[in-house]
């Protein structure tokens, strides 16, 4: 115990530009129990109060504290100092644009998203009050809510080699939205009305298997497995279109 | 200048704020919503537990009714509710609640059969009837009569806000986030919309709008320890209150939990002493027996947390780098049991604490949880005093609470009360035409960019704001915490008019350019503290013990004097708040009695005039 920590923190604020982008060295004296998110807290309020990092939940349910620790992104709240080293490097993740300091705006990115992946259920019944609920299997509610607990925190993203290489590369958030609504009964869409969406290059066949969006995943989301299902039901669906193009033709 | 315009402008994208939005976007109203944070970020997304309604479908939720609903919410209230609005709540929950299913919620469903649940450590078995498989489940929370809070397994304030903001992304509203609003500009009459800070480049924009809807939460964060998120800081109620003219409704009625962790104040249920989980001290031994012979560890919550804090002013605190708390010690449950019924607990200890509850005692003490108070509104959510400013949710004092909000009920007042608020707005935005004034939207955008200008060239003085933030904080969490009294309210209102004044005299400390956090919570801090100085002031005046609002000096329930509500008003350039009341209630359905736990004896109000206002027996 009682050791003195050393952050190494990436500081830019694009308000000042002709300040360039620089690391500056902290030194804090750790306490027990503590967290990410009250050392940040500690420096921003006993050292530097120009300091820029998002926290909001403070609990790892939110989603907002999404940061590059010793190499790794992860939640800022939920990384316990004892379990990193005296020397703590925190730089912003990636892909995402810079507010400033540690903090990105993942924000505009997954409105975007929300709009690419048309994030709601499509349906064409009307809602009405008189009537009892449709009803549904609780295993099924199970397994929606399952994919459902996304925090939009960015993490997979900042860690997908296709998203650091191509900006349009939807990467594992989008795709597992996808899957949440094609396991939805209450969603009318067809395999074909999410092939349109993410069939492509910039969809699932962007992915390159290589895993880290799973294994950097706080939530613990069963991504590749996610990504593995839609890829067979894409794969499916476009033999099909193939087949179906070649008998018209003939 | 950066200006919008719209119909509706809503302040915080959290349940209850989109619900408008989307009641407003459908009848055809532009909108939009203003977030300090990406919606999904909202406090309501913390809500673990579920939402209260009365749909009767599970075994233990049998004949469950609007009107038991109605009862458990007016009796939790200790009769502070607003009896008219507790029932268009109960009456109108199970509807939202097939509604939020059709939108695309994910509730868990009646699974037929018989299965086994716990009450008090004992086992029991229930029965779910076929003809009820597939439709909306609920479970045991809050001391209910009956099983009726509904949830999507450990996480449902995050799947209901998960739909709500796929309903805004439909329906093409504007949601816009890092966005806060810091004055509300207004005629002395009328609303017409807020004065903005960008969080992403710290410029000021103006947002011009027919009606307003301030939806921000609550302001757990005026205390040193809270469970609330850092964003619920009352930053926009202190705005509504900074008129002069929008009452604060009850803002004594505050709240608290007795086991958050230290540091952090994450909770940790109460099902944790339920189960068998014990207190200790500095010497590692109990001591809620030395207070509570009967009940020990299982007294009820507001007791247990106030013995706590007895217990550490009597010495035997915990030192840490964080303050003083007390151990949680639930290492004799065993592996099995912690590993499975309380795994929330385990996780959120290994997650947060680096401890493991098997081996190791948990750091834990009181905590702020919950603001019944708020802005002051109608039943139709128009707040008092200004025309076309409307609040809901935790941020309003609806006053579906009372003075004890039951577990279940908040969740299920955001998207409630949001649906049924939002049809006033459209209402509202129907019959009205509004004429904007550019001079007095200007005025204001000048008033508040020279607020800017004095704390970023610290013209008025060299405070440090989060020094002066810390004072308040501490000087609320130990004057005017669970337990009450005159003298540490009265010290509490002195130390708070001190750290008012310094507030008004903070100079920022960096250069406040683009994303400052300091700037930010320079700009709230003497709202901040104004109306902390409510919630002090409005404790101290009400010699009664109701609810969460409890008095040791006064530990009854004084319904001949107190069965109203307090409403406080920040006059300009006023150095206290102004208190008035208005009666609780426009009439009684159900007369005030007693709800049955808490303690303390009941001062009956005059029995005629009680008479009077209460309903008959309808046909």
């Amino acid at each position: 115990m009682a050791r003195t920590l050393t952050f190494e923190i990436f500081r830019y604020n694009p308000a000042i530009p002709e300040q360039k982008p620089q690391m500056q060295c902290f030194t804090l004296a750790e306490t027990a129990n503590m967290t990410l998110f009250i050392a940040l807290n500690r420096l921003r309020e006993e050292q530097d109060p120009s300091l820029v990092f998002d926290f909001c939940c403070r609990a790892g349910i939110c989603g907002s504290c999404g940061m590059v620790v010793n190499g790794r992104p992860r939640l800022a709240c939920q990384t316990k100092t004892a379990d990193l080293p005296e020397r703590i490097i925190l730089l912003p993740l990636p892909v995402f644009k810079l507010v400033g300091d540690l903090s990105v705006d993942t924000g505009v990115w997954f409105r975007d998203m929300y709009q690419k992946t048309r994030s709601w259920i499509h349906t064409k019944k009307a809602f009405d009050s008189d009537q009892e609920e449709e009803r549904m299997d609780n295993a099924v509610a199970e397994q929606i809510y399952e994919l459902e607990r996304c925090v939009e925190c960015g993490c997979c993203i900042a860690a997908c080699g296709t998203a650091r290489m191509r900006d349009d590369f939807l990467g594992a958030a989008s795709l597992n939205r996808i899957a949440r609504f094609a396991l939805d009964p209450r969603d009318e869409r067809t395999d074909q009305d999410y092939f349109e969406i993410i069939g492509n290059d910039y969809g699932i066949f962007g992915c390159m298997g290589l895993l880290a969006c799973e294994d950097v995943c706080p939530k613990h989301l069963p991504l590749q497995n996610q990504l593995g299902f839609l890829r067979r039901k894409m794969g499916i669906t476009a033999l099909k279109q193939l087949f179906r193009k070649s008998s018209c033709a003939s | 200048m950066y200006t919008h315009n719209t119909d509706l402008l809503v302040i915080g994208a959290g349940l209850s704020g989109e619900r408008i939005a989307v009641e407003a976007a459908q009848a055809g109203f532009s909108v939009i919503c203003l977030s300090i944070v990406p919606a999904r970020r909202s406090h309501s997304s913390a809500a673990q537990g579920g939402m209260q309604a009365a749909l009767g479908n599970c075994a233990l939720g049998e004949n469950d009714h609007p009107d038991v609903h109605f009862a458990d919410t007016v009796k939790g209230s200790d009769w502070g509710c607003d009896q008219e609005v507790a029932r268009m709540f109960a009456n109108t929950a199970p509807i939202e609640m097939r509604r939020l299913a059709h939108w695309g919620v994910p509730w868990n469903r009646v699974v037929a059969g018989t299965s086994f649940y716990f009450k008090g450590g004992e086992k029991f078995e229930k029965t779910e009837a076929k003809e009820k498989a597939g439709l909306i489940t609920a479970r045991s929370f809050g001391g209910t009569a009956k099983w009726r809070t509904c949830y999507t397994s450990d996480g449902t304030g995050h799947a209901v806000m998960c739909t709500m903001d796929n309903k805004c992304a439909e329906l093409g509203i504007a949601v816009l986030d890092r966005k806060e609003a810091i004055a509300l500009i207004h005629d002395g009459q009328k609303c017409m919309g807020a004065v903005v800070r960008c969080l992403r480049t710290g410029r000021l924009e103006t947002y011009l709008a027919t009606a307003t809807a301030i939806c921000s939460g609550g302001f757990g964060r005026l205390y040193a320890a809270t469970t609330n998120a850092i964003i619920c800081d009352g930053g926009a109620a202190a705005m509504a209150l900074d008129t002069g003219l929008v009452p604060i409704g009850n803002p004594e009625a505050i709240q608290f939990h007795p086991t958050g962790i230290v540091p952090t104040e994450i909770l940790v249920t109460e099902g944790c002493r339920g189960d068998g989980g014990t207190l200790l001290d500095v010497h590692e031994e109990r001591f809620m027996h030395i207070y509570e012979p009967q009940k020990a560890e299982l007294a009820s919550r507001d007791v247990v947390a106030r013995r706590m804090l007895e217990h550490i002013r009597a010495g035997h605190g915990v030192p840490s780098a964080y303050g003083e708390h007390l151990w949680l010690d639930i290492r004799h449950l065993g592996d099995e049991h912690i590993s499975t019924k309380l795994r929330e607990v385990d996780e959120i200890c290994q997650n947060f604490l680096g401890v493991d509850p098997r081996t190791q005692l948990i750091p834990v003490r009181p905590t702020q949880h919950y603001t019944m108070a708020g802005i002051r509104t109608n039943k139709t959510g128009a707040a008092y005093g200004l025309k076309g400013l409307f609040s809901a949710g935790e941020a309003a004092c609806w006053d579906m609470h009372g003075f004890n909000r039951l577990g279940g009920n908040s969740l299920a007042e955001t998207v409630v009360a949001g649906g049924i608020i939002g049809r006033y707005v459209v209402d509202y935005l129907k019959n009205t035409d509004l004429c904007f004034s550019s001079a007095l939207v200007k005025a204001e955008l000048a008033r508040q960019q020279e607020r800017i200008d004095d704390l970023m060239a610290s013209r008025l003085g060299k405070e440090n704001v989060y020094a002066v933030r810390k004072d308040m904080q501490e000087a609320l969490t130990e004057g005017c915490f669970v337990f009450r009294n005159a003298q540490g309210l009265q010290r509490c209102v002195h130390i708070l008019e001190e750290v008012l004044d310094r507030a008004g005299k903070i100079g920022l400390a960096s250069n406040g350019l683009g994303a400052n956090h300091e700037l930010g919570a320079a700009l709230k801090i003497q709202g901040q503290v104004r109306l902390a100085l409510c919630v002090a002031t409005a404790a101290l005046a009400r010699t009664e013990s109701r609810g969460s609002h409890n008095r040791e000096d006064y530990p009854d329930r004084n319904d001949a004097q107190w069965l109203n509500r307090t409403l406080a008003y920040w006059p300009q350039d006023n150095r206290a708040p102004k208190l008035e009341y208005e009666e609780a209630t426009p009439y009684f359905e159900i007369p005030p009695g007693d709800r049955g736990y808490g303690g303390g004896s009941i001062i009956p109000a005059d029995a005629e005039k009680i008479a009077a206002k209460t309903m008959q027996n309808q046909e």
